[in-house]
C-alpha cells in the first residue's frame, strides 16, 4: 500500500469542506463518536441531515473569531492507499497557506463551482500549482446538481480550463463532474451523471500513478548529522546520516563532496539501521566513505558524473509569508534542507501577479502573500538544482534573524 | 512496480527518522518524552534506527503522575535499559508537595492536568530546548493543526495563531532563550499505522495492550480499571471483564475496551472493526469540553 498526499484548493463557497467531509464519510473513515459530535453541532437542519462541512471545522479560537488558522492535516485510508489531505482554508492568507500545504503534495484538487465556471480564484490556485510544480491536477467541477447535471455546462468549463492549463504548462489534468453535497462521483459513480465515463474521485485518487513522482535519476544527498559512536568496537566509525533527496546510490559509487569538491567512493550504506547495497529517495540512510574527509552537516554528497550547481548568488522566486515586510537589502538565514547560511536579499526585480501571472514593478517593500523574483547572495556557497528541474533540491526557506520566524518560501530558478 | 518503492509505512518511517535527526542536529539539549504507551515505544524504536549504530543521543524523560499502570512502568525501565538510554523520571507527587498544588478530587481524581507543572519544571531543571512527543494529528482536531516543530514560549504555551509555516521537509528549530520546541515526529501516523508498524517490526509492548482479566467499574459506558486511585460510589458494581487497553495513560483517565485479542493480528482486526475513535473510546479527560485539548495545549500541555 502506498501513500498519496494531496491538497484541496477552494473556499467554503466552493464546497471544499463538504467534499472532504464526504470523502471521509463515504469511505467510512468517520467514526461513531466523531459523528455524534458532528450531530451535536449541526444547527437544526430542516431535513435532519448532518452538515459534512462541520467535520473540517477547526479550533475554538477559529470559531470565536470567524478565522481559519492555516493548514490542517487529515488522514484516511482505503484498502488501496493511505491519504494525507492538506486542508488549507482562508481567502485572505490563501497564498501563504496554499504554498505551505502544497509543498508536500503529489496532487491538487481544484474545485470549480459549476454555476460560476473558471473564476479569478481558480486561476490563482492553478498558478500556485504550476509554480510549485504539483505533479497531478484534478479539476472537480462541483455543484453539478445545481446546473441540472448538464453536460454542456461541464464541457464549457472543461474547454475554458484547458486554456488555463495550457498557458500554465499543467499537463496532467483530470476532470471530474461531482456533487459533494449529494455524493455524486465522490466514492461511487454517479447514477445521475450518466454521460461521464471516467472514474469517480476516490477511485481516481486510489489509482493515479505516483511511482514516477520521485526523481530517481539525479542522486542528491545532504548530511543531516555525523554519527560517531566512538565505542571500542566502533572506534573508527564515521557515518553520514541524511535523507536521499532524489536518485539512487550504490556501494562503490564514485562521489563528490560539495561544496568542497573532494572525490571519494561510497564504502557502506545503511537504510533504517540495516546494511544494504543500494539506497534510493526518499529513504533515510547512513553513508560511509572510503576516505577520511572533513564533512559536516549541510554538505552534499553527489555522484561525480552528475553534479548540481554550486553558487553563492541565486536567482529565486520568493513567496513572502510574514506580516513583517521584506526590506530589500535585509539579511536573513537561508535554510536549504540541512544547510543554514546567512544571506542577503540583494534586489527584487518584479512582482508576480498571482491572478494573471503578469510581471509588475515592485513599489517599496514586499508584503505578506506577495510573490516576487529576487536575487539572493549567500555568505557561503549553496549546492542546489533549479526548482523546475529538481524541486527536491531547489527549495529553501528564509528565516528572520531577529524573530526566528520562517518568513519566505524560496524556489531557486 | 519499480524496485525503488517505499510502501506507506516505510515512507512514514523515513520521514520520522529525518525529523529525529534534525532534532539531534539542531538542538543542544533535546529530550524524548516517554510515557510507556505504544506511541512512545514506537518513537524509541525509530530513534534507535535514526542513530544506529550509535546510541540515542538524548535522554528518555518520564513525567510520572503516580497513577500509572505498574505494567507500563516495568516496561519503561526494561526498554530504557534495553536500548541503553538515560532515563529521567520526575514525579507529579513531588511537584504537588513542592508547589503545594491542590490534588484533584472526585471519583476519578486525574492528575493529567498537573503533569504540565512537572513537565515545565523538568524542562527548566535540565534546560531542555526540544522535547520530542508522540502526539499524532489524527488523534484530535487541535493536534491536526499543530506543526511538527511547535514553538512554545517560556510558559510552554502553544499559540495557534503564531505558528511558523512548515514547508517541504525543512524544519526551522531556531528559538530565543527560554523558549523551547515540542517536536512530533509521528504527526502523520494514524493509530492503525502505529499498530501495523508494531506488527511489521515485531516491537514489544506492555502486556496491558492485550486481553486480560481485570476488575472494572462501568462509568458512562466506559470501563475503568479498579485501583487505589479510583473512588467508586456506593452504587458502582465492581465486575471482572476480559479487556485490553487501546491507549495507556493514567489509571484514572484511561478506559479499557472489552476484548479477546491476545496477539497483534487480533488487536489490529479489532481496531479495524471498531467504529469509535481512539481518544473517544478510551480517554475520559477529552470529553469534558469540546475544546479540552486546545485549552490544555495553550497552557503548556503536549
Amino acid at each position: 500500500m502506498d501513500l498519496l498526499r494531496f491538497i484541496t484548493a477552494g473556499s467554503v463557497d466552493d464546497g471544499k469542506s463538504t467534499l472532504i467531509g464526504r470523502l471521509l464519510y463515504d469511505s467510512k473513515n468517520i467514526l461513531i463518536d466523531q459523528l455524534e459530535a458532528l450531530e451535536k453541532s449541526t444547527k437544526n437542519r430542516a431535513d435532519g441531515s448532518v452538515d459534512l462541512a462541520l467535520l473540517t471545522d477547526g479550533l475554538r479560537a477559529e470559531r470565536e473569531q470567524g478565522i481559519t488558522i492555516d493548514v490542517a492535516y487529515r488522514y484516511f485510508t482505503t484498502p488501496k492507499r493511505k491519504f494525507i489531505i492538506a486542508d488549507a482554508p482562508g481567502h485572505v492568507q490563501y497564498t501563504r497557506n496554499m504554498i505551505t500545504g502544497a509543498s508536500n503534495a503529489n496532487l491538487i484538487i481544484i474545485l470549480i463551482d459549476a454555476r460560476q465556471g473558471v473564476v479569478e480564484q481558480t486561476r490563482r490556485h492553478s498558478i500556485i500549482a504550476s509554480l510549485l510544480k504539483i505533479k497531478h491536477v484534478v479539476v472537480a467541477v462541483n455543484k453539478m446538481d445545481l446546473v441540472e447535471y448538464s453536460q454542456d455546462v461541464y464541457n464549457n468549463i472543461l474547454i475554458e480550463y484547458n486554456e488555463v492549463a495550457k498557458q500554465l504548462g499543467l499537463n496532467d489534468v483530470t476532470y471530474i463532474p461531482i456533487s459533494a453535497l449529494n455524493g455524486d462521483n465522490i466514492v461511487d459513480k454517479s447514477e445521475t451523471i450518466t454521460w461521464y465515463e471516467g472514474k469517480p474521485l476516490l477511485e481516481f485518487l486510489e489509482t493515479v500513478e505516483i511511482d514516477h513522482d520521485i526523481n530517481l535519476t539525479d542522486p542528491r544527498f545532504q548530511v543531516q548529522l555525523v554519527i560517531r559512536p566512538q565505542t571500542e568496537d566502533l572506534h573508527d566509525y564515521r557515518g553520514y546520516a541524511g535523507t536521499v533527496t532524489s536518485g539512487t546510490y550504490k556501494v562503490g559509487d564514485k562521489v563528490t563532496v560539495l561544496p568542497a569538491g573532494i572525490e571519494t567512493t561510497i564504502s557502506t550504506l545503511e537504510a533504517a539501521g540495516k546494511s544494504v547495497d543500494e539506497v534510493f529517495a526518499p529513504q533515510s540512510v547512513t553513508i560511509q566513505l572510503a576516505d577520511d574527509i572533513d564533512i559536516s552537516r549541510g554538505d552534499s554528497i553527489v555522484k561525480s558524473d552528475n553534479l548540481p550547481q554550486v553558487s553563492n548568488e541565486l536567482d529565486v522566486i520568493l513567496c513572502w509569508m510574514d506580516d513583517k515586510a521584506l526590506i530589500p537589502g535585509n539579511k536573513y538565514y537561508l535554510q536549504h534542507g540541512s544547510r543554514l547560511v546567512r544571506s542577503v536579499v540583494k534586489q527584487v526585480e518584479y512582482k508576480l501577479d498571482v491572478n494573471s501571472l503578469q510581471q509588475q514593478p515592485v513599489e517599496g517593500n514586499v508584503k505578506l502573500n506577495e510573490v516576487v523574483k529576487a536575487v539572493i547572495k549567500t555568505a557561503s556557497p549553496l549546492v542546489f538544482d533549479s526548482y523546475d528541474k529538481l524541486s527536491e533540491n531547489g527549495s529553501a526557506v528564509l528565516i528572520d534573524e531577529t524573530s526566528n520566524s520562517t518568513v519566505a518560501a524560496v524556489l531557486i530558478k | 512496480m519499480s524496485q525503488y518503492h517505499l510502501d506507506y509505512l516505510q515512507q512514514l518511517e523515513a520521514e520520522s527518522i529525518h525529523i529525529f535527526r534534525e532534532v539531534a542536529a539542531q538542538f543542544e539539549k533535546p529530550a524524548l518524552l516517554f510515557s510507556g504507551g505504544k506511541d512512545s515505544i514506537v518513537m524509541v524504536h525509530l530513534a534507535k534506527k535514526a542513530f544506529a549504530p550509535g546510541k540515542i543521543p538524548f535522554p528518555l524523560v518520564h513525567v510520572d503522575t503516580g497513577h500509572n499502570f505498574p505494567e507500563a512502568l516495568e516496561f519503561r525501565d526494561w526498554l530504557a535499559n534495553e536500548v541503553g538510554a538515560t532515563l529521567v523520571v520526575r514525579k507529579v507527587e513531588d511537584t504537588i508537595k513542592q508547589r503545594s498544588l491542590t490534588e484533584p478530587k472526585g471519583k476519578f481524581p486525574s492528575r493529567n492536568w498537573l503533569q504540565t507543572y512537572t513537565l515545565l519544571d523538568t524542562i527548566e531543571e535540565f534546560a531542555f530546548d526540544a522535547c520530542i512527543g508522540g502526539a499524532r494529528r489524527d488523534e484530535e482536531k487541535a493536534r491536526a493543526k499543530e506543526r511538527i516543530f511547535s514553538v512554545r514560549d517560556e510558559f510552554g504555551q502553544w499559540n495557534p495563531k503564531l505558528q511558523r509555516p512548515e514547508l517541504w521537509n525543512i524544519y526551522n528549530g531556531r528559538v530565543h532563550k527560554g523558549e523551547n520546541v515540542r517536536v512530533f515526529p509521528i504527526s502523520n501516523w494514524t493509530e492503525l499505522d502505529i499498530w501495523n508498524y508494531i506488527r511489521k517490526e515485531k516491537i514489544d509492548l506492555p502486556s496491558i495492550y492485550f486481553a486480560h482479566d481485570r476488575e472494572v467499574i462501568v462509568h458512562d459506558g466506559q470501563l475503568v480499571a479498579m485501583s487505589e486511585f479510583v473512588q467508586p460510589s456506593a452504587d458502582d458494581t465492581i465486575i471482572t471483564k476480559r479487556v485490553r487497553y487501546r491507549t495507556v495513560g493514567d489509571m484514572t483517565c484511561t478506559a479499557a475496551v472489552e476484548s479477546s485479542a491476545t496477539n497483534l493480528d487480533e488487536v489490529i482486526e479489532e481496531i479495524i472493526a471498531t467504529r469509535i475513535s481512539e481518544r473517544g473510546e478510551t480517554r475520559i479527560d477529552d470529553k469534558v469540553t469540546e475544546a479540552a485539548m486546545e485549552d490544555r495545549k495553550k497552557n503548556g500541555y503536549f
